[in-house]
């Protein structure tokens, strides 16, 4: 089973958080504090295993994790998980952001994580894995895409154009990301 | 006021979005906290508005703010509300932020359940996709439930991506609602065979999960993982089934035995690292639950601990992280077979990642031998000197001990190093681990009697430089080896050199500063030391020494009795009256050495640990009785020295936890016995006692060797345990000098008394003699006590209650599920329904909720995306079906087919089966174990063997139909031998298709929802059909008070059982009580009633019914024939109370029990469907409707929705439709319409029942 899934970039601020065993929200964020603080000493040609922290588990869990770009992409899982297996799913995940989003980011995930979330869904449920065929996943997520414009979306046309007369007005125009975008590479790996 | 309005209305055209809310919080890092409080009142207005849009958009920017750590549990209602929105964007919105907020102790999460049922059976798969992952993460017991039979029906959905999330989430069904496991595991069992790839790998997944917890239970199912493993290439699967077979091969040796050539060959054919680990992982499984018995087993041992030297050298560090814990397994079992891998685990070592370092040390405790002790222990010490982090050096200094106390010091051979070792180890700084050196210490001093000499004057140099380690005042620091030094120094006093210094040393003025129970230890010490001295003296004409002591002591004491410690502060002023009254006596020159030894005479001897245990209780010993009446305030005198040990850190491994424990525990006991020996308040033993003390088979019948020290006893200063490195060496030598030499005298001499030597032989590690003769002391046990170990479970794991026998489900026959196993079919409990004044189905107390202005609007538009929906479905699947028409395969149709007579037909199959079943399947399973070792070709097994396999795994599966005698063999067979067989079961299948083909050409419509979910869910076509709206409910009965409508279904699990259920709604103005319900049965049917009552008594409705209220109650009937429509006659009596009155009431009711009842909505297949008419043994039977008005789809839905019917096919103007009773008779139909005719042509096996099933459909049509 898999406990949790978080993502944080280079300085510890949560891009995705997905527990699957309830935490507070108080925990939810020690817990990402301290992983970010064991998964950041360690330095990129290390392995990719922790034994899990004192928060999350205990000796049955393990931290697994994969450094990309600016981003880390850290699963919690516990020993029914295989470890080479799970750096495969973070991978396969990756990949499958990399078609979605085209060239991920890390501003695709700062300001998508909804859909982050949609796509993980499709991988991984209730802490078991769903899914781990980038192509099947990648189909169910645009099939749902397509369904969400066909009802609009969220934010509807005429919406769109006040936020851009709204705009206008402003004294300053919020342009000033300068994250710029950095690609997460997704290296090609040996076959899992 | 109308100005304010539309102000209003454009500020919600200027409601920020996600991206918005993003942007805002990136431009405000200064003050990010404030900007959110803001946007969170903003939300709350937003939460506030009627849109559903809005609301969407609000609960959107709740979900990234939870994630920033904000709670938002106070919009958990608005989530509900966004869940129920009937469009896919705002639902998916509300099921997401469900699931990252929603726990069990969420209220709201009850009023969900409705609104689940509906997403669940929505004709749109992705609806009920979102369903199901949102429900997974926050499923709690109720909805387990209340969902389960729901979901259990969705994992025979037509589509894969329904069928593989239904799987998943019953794992987490089960863990919430143990109970739905026995009826659902069947089903779970069948989707290990499911032809999608992902359902079966969910399947494999849930069941590896259940297993892992209870694997006994799963044991029967290895033939079939068997199978799987053999025949899969999904790497995914594999792993999960590789990893299950670790899991349950230490239960049943007999699969490892059959399981190490498929590993081996796995091992060396697979090109994936992950699949090669885990094999190897379950290959050391096995050969561990092997460890003897097996010849060759050898070989699989060299072949694993190779492929893991690959992983551990591989420049990857992943893998030689994992090599290195695969090592560690086989080190437990085999640790010869690692130890010549030495080398490379040292150099690991080395290595730069600690994970790896870890894993190296752990690997070291099982490699160390009488030889390499020392040189392992030198470089770890080396280590400690250099690591930086203290985590890591805490774990080394716990792993040079946990190496060097390991099986009772079985690999020290001088204990004069390993004393000095511990020694060096106090020197480390901000170490957590002071009282684990201490208790080191302790246990060697008393259990290794030859090195107390050498152990007190290292502890009395410890203690002369104890201002070295008090720095670290830390509790459990460093300075708790001063307990252990001070105790040591005074318990073995006699071996002092100079205990008037060391005395002096353990009254310094800087002692006050310890903790309380170290201080106790120095005092209570410091006593024995002085009657040392006293002793000492004896004899001595000048009394100087002596008088100096005693002064000594009556001058340091009294700060002691000056401590805030009550221990330290009792033993004190005692002692120091003591000391006062001796020196009284010396000064009239009165000998009193002797009488002052006495208080500490005694030898100590340890206990085992679980020696107190053992004494059994004496007879006519009740110790829960008083024996005098409790004082008011209790003595906490014992507090302090306990607390020395019970601060015990959490960061110990498990293993090494108990180790400890045990070892403290005695120690403990030690202590507490010291103490009580010494303490002048403890009642003394009587002397007769004492002398059984020292009768026990204890250390003086032991031979103590006098030790020839090649060490000089005295290290000035702290010992350096390097040199002992090199002396060992030397003395190894010289011994082995000396035994050659005596191997050449051998014979001519007798061996001298000198040494217990071994006899000659190859030089092994044995012959390496320890250097002192090192008795040690085993621990006492009272008699006939047997060490053993008694773990318990956790009782809090939730698994346990997973642990549920299901062996004996699957033999149909044996256990079948009673009553109250059975997952309940909907049902609606009084208390819930009770609150909402609308008719229950319809009750969807969220819905309702939004504006009914919209409801209209919204519906209209799904409406017309749901068309064009559907018809984009059905082209997709009609392009899929010739896409995918060779692959499909037939367990296909075995789904479909096995599906539900499973579950169904429990109670008939039982009957059929002969009482042995259970035991026969034992011996199937014995069967499937004993065959001789396995091919590694499952193909070349001999035809006999794959014939009992098939049939085991047949009655093991549980899916032995009746109906299709021949197909599931046949299935079994080609399964067994996949690869030969698969292309001729193709070919096959294609001719079937094309055979087909040739009727009518059809296309998939696989009724989703339209059919059976509409049965399912009462509330689904009000919303998603465009048809009128159906009802299934009819009138029952009706008159002024109360009126009842009833709904009659099968009962999915149970072949002769219907459920009732009856509507009761209170028509006038007063409130209804004590509702009974009667009826008076049949011959054929009967209304179950309760255990122990009556055949006529009434049912008591569990409710009582306000006015214009209406609730649900539902009532099993057993029936058994089912051929025939049946019509019961019952009562309803009840009481209506009114303000001044109440009077008696009655109402008498039939209950038409239609053959259409018992016919319950399953999906078939066309292949399936094909099939089935093709086979002879149906009678067919037609019927010809005139002057049906309505649209054909009108007329199908119709159909499936009173008649439970579900469509196969539907072309044009003509349709074929499936149904099967509740025992199993498949009723097929053709439906054709040509104008307002409409023909229909049936096929049913049971001529009767389809006559009354198209009587009662002409019926309905009939009537609109």
């Amino acid at each position: 089973m898999i406990k949790a899934i978080l993502i944080f970039n280079n300085h510890g601020k949560p891009r995705l958080i997905r527990f699957y065993q309830y935490f507070t929200e108080e925990m939810q964020q020690q817990i990402i504090r301290e992983t970010f603080h064991l998964v950041s000493k360690r330095d990129d040609n290390v392995c990719n295993f922790l034994e899990g922290g004192s928060l999350i588990g205990g000796s049955d869990y393990k931290l697994i994790y994969r450094h990309y770009a600016t981003l880390y992409f850290v699963f919690c899982v516990d020993s029914s998980e295989s470890e080479l297996g799970s750096l495969g799913l973070i991978q396969v995940f990756v990949e499958t952001l990399d078609k979605c989003f085209e060239n991920v980011c890390e501003l695709d995930l700062i300001f998508h994580m909804d859909k982050v979330h949609y796509i993980l869904q499709e991988v991984v449920m209730g802490g078991m894995v769903l899914e781990t065929n980038m192509n099947e996943i990648v189909a169910q997520v645009e099939v749902q895409n397509r369904m969400e414009k066909s009802e609009g979306g969220l934010s509807a046309a005429p919406a769109r154009a006040v936020s851009a007369v709204k705009n206008m007005n402003l004294p300053e125009i919020p342009r000033n990301i300068n994250i710029g975008d950095i690609n997460i590479k997704v290296p090609s790996l040996s076959p899992f | 006021m109308a100005l304010k309005i539309v102000k209003g209305s454009i500020d919600r055209m200027f409601d920020k979005n996600l991206q918005d809310l993003v942007r805002g919080i990136r431009n405000h890092k200064d003050d990010e906290a404030k900007y959110i409080s803001t946007c969170i009142d903003e939300i709350k207005q937003e939460l506030k508005q009627d849109n559903i849009a809005v609301k969407a958009n609000a609960v959107c920017k709740l979900t990234y703010l939870q994630m920033l750590g904000y709670d938002v549990s106070w919009a958990a209602f608005n989530i509900v509300e966004v869940m129920s929105s009937s469009k896919f964007t705002y639902k998916r919105i509300g099921y997401l932020a469900a699931s990252q907020c929603f726990h069990e102790s969420t209220d709201v999460i009850m009023l969900t359940t409705n609104q689940i049922r509906k997403d669940l059976s929505s004709p749109n798969q992705y609806d009920t996709g979102v369903a199901l992952t949102g429900l997974s993460c926050f499923v709690t017991p109720d909805l387990a439930r209340d969902l389960a039979n729901d979901i259990m029906t969705l994992m025979s959905h037509t589509k894969p991506y329904i069928r593989k999330k239904a799987v998943l989430i019953m794992y987490k069904v089960f863990l919430k609602y143990p109970e739905s496991l026995r009826p659902a595991f069947p089903r779970l069992k069948e989707k290990l065979e499911d032809p999608d790839p992902g359902v079966q790998s969910a399947a494999v997944n849930v069941i590896c999960e259940l297993a892992r917890r209870n694997p006994k239970n799963y044991l029967s199912l290895a033939p079939l993982f068997f199978k799987l493993m053999t025949s899969s290439t999904n790497n995914w699967v594999l792993i999960k089934i590789i990893k299950l077979f670790g899991a349950l091969t230490p239960l049943e040796p007999r699969l490892g035995k059959k399981l190490i050539e498929p590993l081996t060959n796995l091992i060396h054919s697979t090109s994936a690292m992950s699949l090669l680990y885990e094999c190897v992982n379950t290959v050391i499984a096995v050969l561990i639950s092997l460890s003897s018995g097996m010849p060759n087993h050898s070989a699989s041992i060299q072949l694993c601990v190779q492929k893991l030297r690959i992983l551990i050298e591989d420049s990857d560090q992943n893998l030689k992280y994992l090599g290195l814990l695969a090592m560690s397994k086989i080190l437990k079992t085999h640790p010869k077979s690692v130890q010549s891998h030495k080398d490379l685990i040292l150099q690991c070592l080395d290595d730069k990642d600690e994970s790896i370092r870890l894993r190296a040390l752990d690997l070291l405790y099982g490699m160390v031998s009488k030889k390499n002790l020392m040189e392992i222990v030198k470089k770890l010490m080396l280590h400690v000197d250099k690591a930086e982090g203290t985590t890591y050096r805490d774990e080394l200094l716990t792993k040079i001990i946990d190496i060097c106390s390991q099986s009772n010091y079985q690999y020290i051979t001088n204990f004069e190093w390993y004393i000095s070792i511990l020694v060096e180890l106090t020197r480390l700084e901000g170490t957590r681990h002071g009282h684990l050196i201490a208790s080191q210490m302790l246990d060697v001093a008393i259990r290794v009697k030859a090195i107390r000499v050498f152990a007190v004057a290292q502890m009395a140099t410890l203690l002369d430089n104890a201002h070295l380690l008090t720095g670290n005042m830390q509790r459990n620091g460093i300075c708790e080896v001063l307990y252990a030094a001070a105790w040591i120094c005074g318990e073995f006093s006699e071996h002092l050199e100079n205990p008037m210094q060391t005395l002096e040393a353990m009254l310094r003025p800087k002692v006050a500063t310890l903790p309380g129970h170290i201080q106790a230890v120095y005092v209570q010490n410091a006593a024995k030391l002085f009657a040392t001295v006293l002793k000492s003296q004896e004899g001595n004409t000048d009394g100087t020494v002596t008088q100096d002591t005693s002064q000594l002591m009556i001058e340091r004491l009294p700060v002691f009795v000056q401590s805030a410690n009550l221990e330290v502060q009792e033993r004190a002023s005692c002692i120091l009256q003591l000391v006062k009254y001796i020196q009284k006596l010396q000064q009239k020159d009165v000998e009193v050495a002797e009488e002052v030894s006495a208080l500490f005479a005694g030898e100590l001897n340890p206990v085992a640990p679980k020696a107190q245990k053992k004494v059994p209780v004496p007879e006519g010993l009740d110790l829960d009785t008083w024996i005098n009446e409790p004082p008011s305030e209790s003595e906490s005198e014992d507090e302090q020295p306990k607390a020395i040990f019970t601060k015990e850190e959490p960061k110990h491994s498990r293993a090494r936890h108990t180790e400890v424990d045990e070892k403290e525990l005695a120690r403990r006991r030690e202590a507490r016995k010291q103490e009580q020996a010494n303490n002048p308040f403890y009642i003394k033993s009587s002397p007769s006692s004492q002398k059984v003390y020292q009768e026990t088979p204890g250390v003086d019948h032991i031979p103590v060797i006098q030790i020839d020290l090649t060490v000089p006893l005295k290290v000035p200063g702290l010992p350096m345990s390097d040199q002992y490195v090199k002396l060992e060496e030397e003395r190894r030598q010289k011994e082995r000098a000396e035994k050659k030499k005596k191997d050449k005298k051998k014979r001519k001499e007798k061996r001298s008394g000198r040494g217990k030597k071994h006899d000659s032989g190859p030089e092994s590690e044995e012959d390496i003699t320890p250097a002192h003769m090192v008795d040690i002391v085993t621990e006492e046990m009272p008699e006939n006590a047997l060490p053993s170990d008694d773990d318990e479970k956790d009782p809090n794991d939730p698994h346990k209650a997973l642990d549920i026998d299901l062996d004996n489900l699957e033999m149909s026959g044996h256990r079948p599920l009673a009553d109250s196993e059975k997952i309940p079919v909907r049902s609606h409990r009084a208390a819930e329904a009770a609150k909402s004044p609308v008719e229950d189905r319809d009750a969807d107390g969220i819905a309702t909720q939004l504006p009914k202005k919209k409801h209209g609007k919204e519906k209209r538009e799904e409406k017309k995306k749901k068309d064009k929906d559907r018809e984009r479905k059905k082209s997709k699947d009609e392009k899929k079906k010739k896409k995918h028409k060779s692959e499909e395969k037939d367990g296909d149709l075995l789904g479909a087919e096995v599906d539900e007579p499973v579950v169904q037909s429990e109670e008939p199959s039982q009957a059929s089966e002969p009482p042995t079943s259970n035991s026969a399947e034992v011996s199937d399973l014995d069967f499937w174990l004993s065959n001789a070792p396995v091919p590694s070709n499952i193909q070349e097994v001999p035809k006999v063997a794959a014939a009992e396999a098939a049939s085991a795994a047949e009655v093991i599966s549980g899916g032995a139909q009746d109906s299709e005698p021949d197909e599931p063999k046949d299935a079994e067979m080609e399964a067994t031998k996949p690869s030969k067989h698969k292309k001729k079961k193709q070919k096959k299948e294609k001719e079937d298709k094309e055979k087909k083909k040739k009727k009518h050409h059809h296309y998939h419509h696989h009724s989703d929802g339209v059919g059976e979910e509409s049965v399912q869910n009462g509330t689904v076509e009000e919303e998603e059909e465009p048809l009128p709206s159906m009802s299934n409910y009819c009138l029952l009965a009706e008159n002024s008070y109360i009126k009842m409508v009833y709904d009659i279904q099968g009962n999915l699990q149970d072949g002769s059982q219907v459920v009732v259920s009856v509507i009761f709604e209170n028509k006038c103005d007063s409130f209804l009580k004590s509702m009974e319900f009667n009826v008076l049965d049949s011959l054929n049917s009967k209304l179950q009633r309760p255990e122990g009552s009556g055949p006529h008594d009434s049912l008591a409705v569990p409710f009582q019914l306000p006015p214009g209220v209406s609730n649900e109650a539902r009532y099993v009937f057993t029936v058994q024939s089912i051929v025939m429509p049946q019509k019961l006659k019952g009562t309803l009596t009840f009481i209506v109370k009114t303000e001044e009155s109440s009077t008696h009431e009655k109402l008498d009711f039939k209950l038409h029990f239609t053959c259409t009842s018992y016919l319950i909505t399953t999906p078939c297949y066309s292949d399936a469907f094909a099939k089935l008419l093709e086979s002879a043994d149906l009678k067919s039977s037609s019927v010809r409707l005139e002057g049906v008005n309505m649209p054909f789809h009108h007329l199908l839905a119709r159909i499936c929705f009173h008649h439970h019917f579900s469509v196969v096919e539907r072309i044009d103007s003509c349709a074929s439709m499936y149904s099967r009773s509740i025992q199993g008779h498949h009723v097929c139909l053709l439906v054709k319409t040509s104008g307002q005719t409409v023909s229909i042509d049936a096929k049913c096996d049971e001529p009767m029942l389809l006559g009354n099933v198209l009587d009662e459909i002409k019926q309905t049509f009939s009537q609109c």
